[in-house]
């Protein structure tokens, strides 16, 4: 195994008077890819805005190794995006260059090329001076994920990135996913694991509290075994359906 | 005459640079409301003999601050812009009553005197034009991101509160300073129609101000000079051209466009 990147203890936290996440604890490796599974309104995207820091949690530590400092890179759902906004997808992408110290000076050099090298690995190079707003689901979606990696990161987040695009968009992106793999840490939030059924190191399932598992707990002759939902594995009342290719 | 054209010239300079982050940032009615409150600062600042001006302008950034303070978009800001706008014109009304002598009433507010504009107010307008363009110019990138992906711009760290309260007191600043020469009502106006039209045509946001800027020009002084010709007041004259000018707009894409 790799050396601690993130480590999530006791987290709690809520919008309102109820909590949306409840004594989580979370660690995070090196080259760790990490699904994280649960229903709509689990606490999923939650769960990211803590690691982000763009809310607090109202009990709970976070520790964050040197390494990680400002190098997480978030992709998220792409469904409530302003789709309408009159910009570039070069543009859009650049932006996640920006940061704190830089946002008062005007783009380097490097953030460019470094712009143009990452649309050119998701294949979005040929449309970088088209509108966002006319993408297509998969298109936006390798949008958003390629903003995520100019900034280099060492964590990858990813938030329902296979919801409501295509098969063939789907599959794309499980392999751009499978060339990341080996460069970065990767944590993905879906509530259908079966595209990425193959890919995964381990699964945290979260409903308002999170279950950690490695994959050989899933995978192998335990997997074969089952056939469908392997409810009484995880044992906590979630349905899942994780099939191995076949 | 000429006073006017410059005055309607430089107004839609300072409306195209902000018009389009507040309409993006569906920040219309928070824009309006402020402005009222606008009217209560000039009233109380008449009753105290203070400059007007000045009065306003501390009323607004108050209101401001108050507004940019309060974490994201809670349920009850809605609520609260109604209410400020509303007490903000109540107030005005009752402090400008009881300043005694002459002192500009509601109208003027409201449609100002784009025709009786003096110079010294275009010198202070021209100001304006600069101050916008330079803060603008300077924060840009930050306004952009936080227009464009609020939450995208905290998870980079950027000052994303600062930045709100910056923008927003630049709102303020620009509304009550044209408010003096066109009114509320043409200010509105300026940011939102030329935004309207421009939005149907650009693929980038600095294109999108030029145009609205561009958009204002053409409407002010296209109402100005019927207004004149036709006897009928200039500012709704120019609101009601404006008006044409983006229906006429979106029902040409419908039938041409893509």
């Amino acid at each position: 195994m790799g050396a601690k990147l993130l480590e999530l203890q006791g987290i709690t936290f809520g919008y309102h008077r109820e909590p949306v996440l409840e004594e989580v604890n979370l660690t995070v490796e090196e080259k760790d890819f990490i699904l994280l599974l649960g229903p709509n309104g689990g606490g999923k995207t939650t769960l990211f805005k803590i690691i982000l820091e763009i809310v607090k949690p109202w009990q709970g530590n976070i520790f964050y190794s040197t390494d990680l400092r400002g190098r997480i890179g978030y992709v998220p759902q792409f469904v409530n995006f302003n789709r309408g906004f009159p910009i570039t997808v070069a543009e859009a992408v650049l932006m996640g260059r920006l940061n704190r110290e830089n946002y008062l000076k005007g783009y380097t050099k490097e953030d460019r090329d470094k712009t143009a090298d990452i649309l050119k690995l998701v294949g979005l190079y040929e449309k970088r001076k088209e509108r966002i707003g006319d993408l297509s689901g998969g298109q936006l979606q390798r949008c958003l994920i390629a903003r995520a990696l100019v900034s280099d990161p060492v964590l990858l987040l990813l938030d329902e990135p296979t919801a409501s695009i295509d098969i063939k968009s789907q599959m794309t992106l499980v392999d751009l996913l499978s060339e990341l793999r080996d460069e970065m840490s990767i944590m993905l939030a879906t509530h259908d694991p079966t595209p990425f059924s193959l890919s995964y190191k381990h699964v945290a399932c979260i409903n308002k509290r999170l279950y950690f598992h490695s994959a050989g707990e899933l995978d192998g002759t335990v997997l074969e075994r089952i056939y469908g939902c392997p409810v009484d594995l995880l044992g906590h009342g979630i349905p899942h359906t994780i099939l191995k290719k076949h | 005459m000429q006073n006017a054209l410059a005055a309607g010239l430089l107004a839609s300079i300072v409306c195209g640079l902000i018009g389009p982050f507040i309409v993006s940032r569906r920040m219309v009615f928070i824009s309006g409301g402020l402005s009222h409150t606008a009217f209560g600062g000039l009233g109380i600042a008449y009753w105290l003999g203070l400059n007007p001006l000045w009065g306003a302008f501390i009323f607004v950034l108050g209101a401001a601050f108050l507004i940019g303070w309060r974490e994201e978009r809670q349920k009850g800001e809605d609520l609260f812009i109604g209410i400020l706008w509303a007490s903000g014109v109540a107030v005005g009304i009752i402090f400008i009553h009881l300043t005694p002598g002459y002192v500009p009433d509601l109208m003027a507010f409201l449609f100002g005197n784009i025709l009786t504009v003096s110079p010294q107010d275009l010198k202070l307008e021209a100001l304006l034009v600069v101050f916008v363009a330079l803060v603008i110019i300077v924060f840009f990138r930050g306004f952009v991101s936080i227009t464009f992906d609020e939450e995208y711009a905290k998870a980079r760290k950027m000052p994303v509160k600062s930045l709100n309260l910056l923008m927003l007191s630049l709102f303020a600043i620009s509304i009550v300073a044209l408010i003096q020469m066109v009114g509320i009502i043409l200010v509105i106006a300026l940011i939102t129609i030329p935004v309207a039209i421009a939005q149907e045509f650009s693929v980038d946001f600095k294109k999108m101000m030029f145009l609205s800027a561009l958009l204002g020009m053409l409407f002010c002084w296209t109402g100005l000079i019927v207004s004149y010709f036709l006897e009928i007041p200039s500012g709704a004259t120019i609101i009601v051209g404006g008006t044409l000018g983006l229906f006429f707009t979106k029902g040409w894409k419908r039938c041409y466009g893509r």
